[in-house]
């Protein structure tokens, strides 16, 4: 799932979950006074809820994509210093 | 003149000026003497004070008075400040990482470098860097208005020079330790100003709603404006006409965001790849504060606060309703303080910009075409030089010229910067785009992107050009070709300027990879955008 390609890019599924976020884009979801929320239209509410929404996506692909290798296996470059990534935190 | 706020505002900026010069002494390298130390703090910051010094960077004093006082104004339209800085990390998650891997790797300190780099053209480097040095410097003016508009508030709100002298004054001060300390004045005194932003505005919405009567009278107060005034753009909510913009205009900035030297800088300053993970996970925490403080701007239509005159110019401010607003409603000692976070906020991300600035000048246009021998000692000399001079250039746009030239001219930074996206953040992930293609994608977003704004005209009708950054779709004028004639629809400039650039781009590598034109060598190799703080053979900070 991560290895390198040729062109040096790694991809994890979970990459994907950044692109929920993006929802906040597409006003119409939101673009409405109702239901208030202590007095707050749904607009308003909405967008300050989804700053959570973008936390979590970022946390749960920090949490996922951590314990992979950060220096790509590349012939003789893997030595005793890179088996060590992620292992000191 | 407000004698209580005015000894808190002095003394706490007293506090972040000791701290500004003791900085240089703040986990020091063995030298000041080069940029990775001077203008990267040593490349080691860890996850908090990251933490701070971006948010501090990104969330500056003109954020904080000029978002609340555009929802004042226009209602729900200010409030994508939101949307962009909620989308902005999931989407620079993945590259951010990559830029400072390969930054780390081959000793980048611009994004400048990392062109410079990849492509092998210093044409396409300067390019790159002359747009983020022009985008910046009205960045670092627009701070100073910020500056002001508390000071002016303060009492101190003289006219002609004798009125910008309390800001001139505090320049002096910043541009000196700046120049002294470098990036890790900014980084310490952000520590400061974060905590005091947050202690106020934690206070303001929570203790103004409660004295004012709660959110549902804040809402309605402004429901009642909006509806009462002649405008057809504002209101609690969009309408049909101003969606797209909002959205767009939030995917543009959240895009253009970490394209701007100084959000970069602050990146490549950290210490790893787990650092900025994990940032992009905690700096929305500051995203929540922007957007309990835009809200700040309905407060102030409820507490029926009114802008203060600019003494200068002589024009109502509307950047003064916050200050004016909190002057209004809290005790003096804790308007001080507000004050002072308002202030000091303006500090953090004027320095930082100077920075980023300066470091672009020396490396890609000092280095590159003056002194090709310059050692590092001359580079870290030359930038602090330049921080000086991108200072005062600074303060002397507001001196001596309207403040709304400034404001013109960082909207049209969004738009400038927002055209390096494929020659930076794509080139990341691939070298398909031909440096001429490039080049001249550049040349035709930022061409189209400033004939756009110049012929917006702002929304009261005063002013003919650099009105605004919504385009009406039906205004849309290709070649004489109206694609979308008649709709009344807006959108972001920057957004199309950025897609005809791709365009070109896109047509113009197609005709030199036919043609076979020489596409530059690639310096940088696929490991390198993989590397981490643990990584054997990293390259050592600051020894060449």
């Amino acid at each position: 799932m991560t290895q390198p390609g040729r062109s040096g890019i790694r991809w994890s599924n979970w990459n994907l979950l950044l692109l929920i976020p993006l929802a906040l884009l597409i006003t119409p979801i939101f673009n409405r006074s109702g239901p208030a929320l202590f007095g707050m239209p749904f607009f308003y509410w909405f967008q300050l809820a989804g700053v959570a929404l973008g936390v979590l996506a970022t946390a749960i692909v920090f949490a996922k994509t951590k314990d992979k290798p950060t220096v790509p296996a590349r012939g003789t470059d893997r030595d005793v210093d890179t088996l060590d990534e992620g292992a000191g935190r | 003149m407000r004698w209580t706020e005015l000894i808190v505002f002095v003394v706490l900026f007293g506090l972040v000026t000791v701290l500004g010069f003791l900085a240089a002494r703040w986990k020091a390298g063995s030298t000041l003497d080069h940029l990775d130390e001077w203008g990267l703090g040593g490349r080691k910051f860890g996850s908090w004070i990251t933490w701070f010094l971006i948010g501090g960077d990104v969330y500056t004093a003109y954020t904080f008075v000029a978002v609340p006082a555009l929802m004042f104004s226009a209602g729900a339209a200010g409030f994508f400040a939101l949307p962009y800085t909620v989308i902005l990390y999931p989407l620079a998650f993945m590259p951010l990482l990559r830029i400072w891997s390969v930054s780390r790797a081959r000793g980048y300190v611009t994004p400048a470098d990392f062109v410079r780099g990849r492509y092998g053209s210093s044409v396409l480097a300067l390019l790159v860097a002359i747009t983020g040095i022009v985008a910046t410097m009205p960045y670092i003016a627009l701070q100073l208005v910020g500056l002001e508009a508390v000071l002016r508030t303060l009492g101190l709100n003289g006219s002609g020079i004798v009125g910008h002298l309390p800001l001139l004054i505090a320049f002096v001060i910043l541009a000196v330790y700046t120049y002294q300390s470098g990036l890790r004045a900014p980084a310490l005194i952000a520590f400061v100003k974060d905590i005091l932003v947050y202690l106020v505005i934690i206070v303001a919405v929570v203790y103004l709603p409660i004295k004012l009567g709660g959110w549902g009278a804040i809402f309605q107060a402004a429901d009642e404006k909006f509806k009462a005034t002649p405008a057809p753009g504002d209101g609690l909510l969009l309408n049909a006409n101003n969606q797209l913009q909002y959205a767009t205009l939030a995917l543009g900035s959240a895009l253009a965001l970490f394209l701007y030297p100084h959000s970069l800088t602050g990146v490549l300053a950290s210490r790893g790849r787990t650092v900025i993970k994990r940032n992009m996970s905690a700096l929305p925490a500051y995203s929540l504060l922007l957007g309990l403080l835009a809200l700040l701007g309905f407060v102030a239509i409820a507490a029926g606060t009114k802008p203060l005159v600019n003494q200068a110019t002589g024009n109502p401010d509307t950047n003064t309703i916050i200050p004016n607003l909190f002057a209004g409603q809290f005790p003096a000692w804790f308007a001080g303080v507000a004050f002072a976070a308002i202030g000091i906020g303006a500090l953090v991300p004027a320095a930082i910009m100077s920075i980023a600035a300066a470091n672009l000048w020396t490396r890609n246009i000092y280095k590159e075409y003056i002194r090709r021998d310059a050692t590092p000692k001359d580079e870290a000399k030359q930038a602090k030089f330049a921080s000086l001079v991108v200072k005062f250039g600074a303060v002397a746009f507001v001196l001596f010229i309207d403040p709304q030239f400034s404001i013109d001219l960082q909207l049209i930074g969004g738009v400038m910067i927002l055209q390096t996206l494929p020659a930076v953040a794509i080139a990341l992930y691939t070298r398909w785009f031909h440096i001429w293609g490039l080049v001249g994608g550049w040349i035709a977003g930022m061409g189209w992107g400033m004939i756009m704004l110049y012929n917006i005209p702002s929304a009261d009708g005063k002013r003919k050009h650099f009105g605004a950054s919504a385009l009406k779709l039906g205004e849309l004028n290709l070649f004489g070709w109206h694609p979308f004639g008649g709709t009344t629809v807006q959108i972001y400039v920057g957004f199309i300027a950025l897609v005809t650039n791709l365009v070109v781009a896109v047509l113009l590598t197609l005709l030199a990879r036919k043609l076979k034109v020489f596409n530059g060598i690639d310096q940088t190799e696929p490991a390198d955008y993989h590397v981490d703080e643990n990584s054997a053979k990293l390259r050592p900070v600051a020894t060449h």
